[in-house]
């Protein structure tokens, strides 16, 4: 799985470009995402996971989400979701995962919520 | 095959209270304004067709209990929760106390909530009829007669008048009982519980209560995906909501809606019915949990659909 990554001032913006994380992948999506976890400390920077080309995710993958969150939190660092597409929005509040992990609707609203010099950096876009 | 429900409610039998009871009647009411309902026909026909499920009916409140019928001419039940006292009496409206029975009962495991309705179960107490209780655990009796010791209840358990026999399955094979090939499966729950696979006629139905399923096991999860494999009916356990099950009810030993229709469509099921509901959960929110996991099969599905039902108590299903 590639997760790309794009820096803006004291945030990280990483995009999955799988579009299904389910059973036969998310032990890779967790593989991917442990090195930027374990720099969202309280200092270190803030994550925004772009879900724009994600279609859909299954409980395996939510686990994953719950578990990045969890240590996240722990390390008193922030994490939080963007984009998602309809179907794995749905998901979520289905799931009840809208309530483990805030959501936002665009990557900009996301990084506007988490951090002004973020967003500017990223030309407001 | 036909599959009667008893009893669906998980941890404790749960009322319809008098407050819950007039909301209902004031949204009837409400809903049938300007409707000309003057004879119990017309009546029957405005409830069936327009009013919510959470309206017209109740999901019950008796803890587990599930009648299987497959034409054997005897009767086979899952658990024994409070729901078998109600069975029991429609077995003995039917027969009689002249006419002996044989009563087949497979346990998934000996928590309160999945033995509560024995000391009431009337067929047990008459002599003549046959009670055989299968199951894994080698505490069944145990557990079985000490609910019924004082202080706790006045009526023993060697006051039981009919024949009371224990089979021990083995949980690593299939067996032959009660006219089914029976295979079990052990599932994570405290002090461990067992699905029932049951097969006759090439008709497959799995009966999986109090099971969590922990995702961090690929190998457990194919193995349970085998063990539901091209099932007519699932009944499963969907007490919590996914992110509650994964986080502050870990190892509380059960499972959501989302789990059930992702190993349903795993493994080609046919039909899904959510069980074991959380008695802290009203009509409406069941309603809505059935309706939101209706939803999710339908924008997940890769495959053949795969119904989705909410167990009531009475809920009749034929497959």
């Amino acid at each position: 799985m590639n997760l790309a990554s794009v820096s803006y001032a004291d945030a990280t913006v990483l995009t999955p470009d799988m579009p299904r994380i389910d059973h036969a992948n998310a032990e890779e999506f967790k593989t991917a995402l442990k090195p930027h976890l374990d720099r969202c400390t309280a200092h270190g920077p803030r994550l925004v996971l772009d879900f724009s080309r994600v279609e859909y995710i299954s409980s395996v993958g939510l686990r994953v989400l719950m578990l990045a969150a969890r240590q996240v939190k722990a390390q008193g660092g922030s994490v939080v979701l963007a984009a998602l597409q309809d179907v794995v929005r749905e998901i979520f509040t289905i799931s009840r995962f809208n309530l483990v992990i805030e959501c936002f609707p665009e990557v900009c609203d996301a990084l506007a919520g988490k951090s002004s010099a973020a967003l500017a950096a990223a030309g407001g876009k | 095959m036909r599959v009667i429900f008893w009893g669906s409610r998980g941890s404790l039998p749960f009322a319809l209270n008098a407050a819950a009871l007039k909301t209902k009647l004031v949204r009837a009411l409400t809903a049938a304004a300007g409707r000309n309902l003057d004879t119990e026909e017309k009546a029957r026909v405005f409830i069936d067709n327009d009013l919510d499920f959470s309206v017209s009916h109740t999901f019950g409140g008796n803890t587990p209990c599930v009648e299987i019928q497959a034409g054997s001419g005897e009767y086979v039940l899952c658990d024994l929760g409070s729901g078998v006292r109600e069975f029991g009496i429609a077995a003995l409206a039917r027969h009689g106390t002249k006419s002996p029975q044989t009563y087949h009962v497979f346990m998934s495991h000996v928590h309160w909530d999945h033995i509560m309705g024995f000391p009431f179960f009337l067929p047990a107490y008459l002599p003549g009829n046959r009670v055989v209780i299968y199951g894994c655990h080698d505490v069944i009796e145990s557990a079985l007669r000490r609910q019924q010791d004082e202080p706790c209840f006045p009526v023993s358990f060697d006051k039981l008048g009919a024949n009371i026999e224990f089979v021990a399955l083995d949980p690593h094979s299939t067996s032959n009982a009660a006219g089914f090939r029976v295979t079990p499966l052990r599932q994570f729950h405290s002090g461990d519980s067992y699905g029932f696979r049951f097969e006759r006629d090439g008709k497959v139905l799995v009966y999986s209560t109090d099971a969590e399923h922990k995702l961090d096991d690929p190998r457990a999860s194919d193995e349970f995906v085998d063990f539901l494999r091209d099932a007519d009916l699932v009944i499963f356990d969907a007490m919590y909501s996914f992110a509650d099950s994964v986080s502050v009810k870990e190892d509380w030993g059960h499972s959501s809606n989302v789990v059930a229709v992702e190993l349903c469509q795993r493994a080609n099921a046919k039909h899904l019915c959510l069980f074991h509901h959380e008695p802290a959960f009203d009509d409406e929110r069941i309603t809505r949990i059935w309706r939101e996991t209706q939803r999710l099969e339908e924008i997940t599905r890769l495959g053949e659909p795969l119904k989705v039902s909410a167990a009531y108590d009475g809920l009749v299903i034929d497959f």
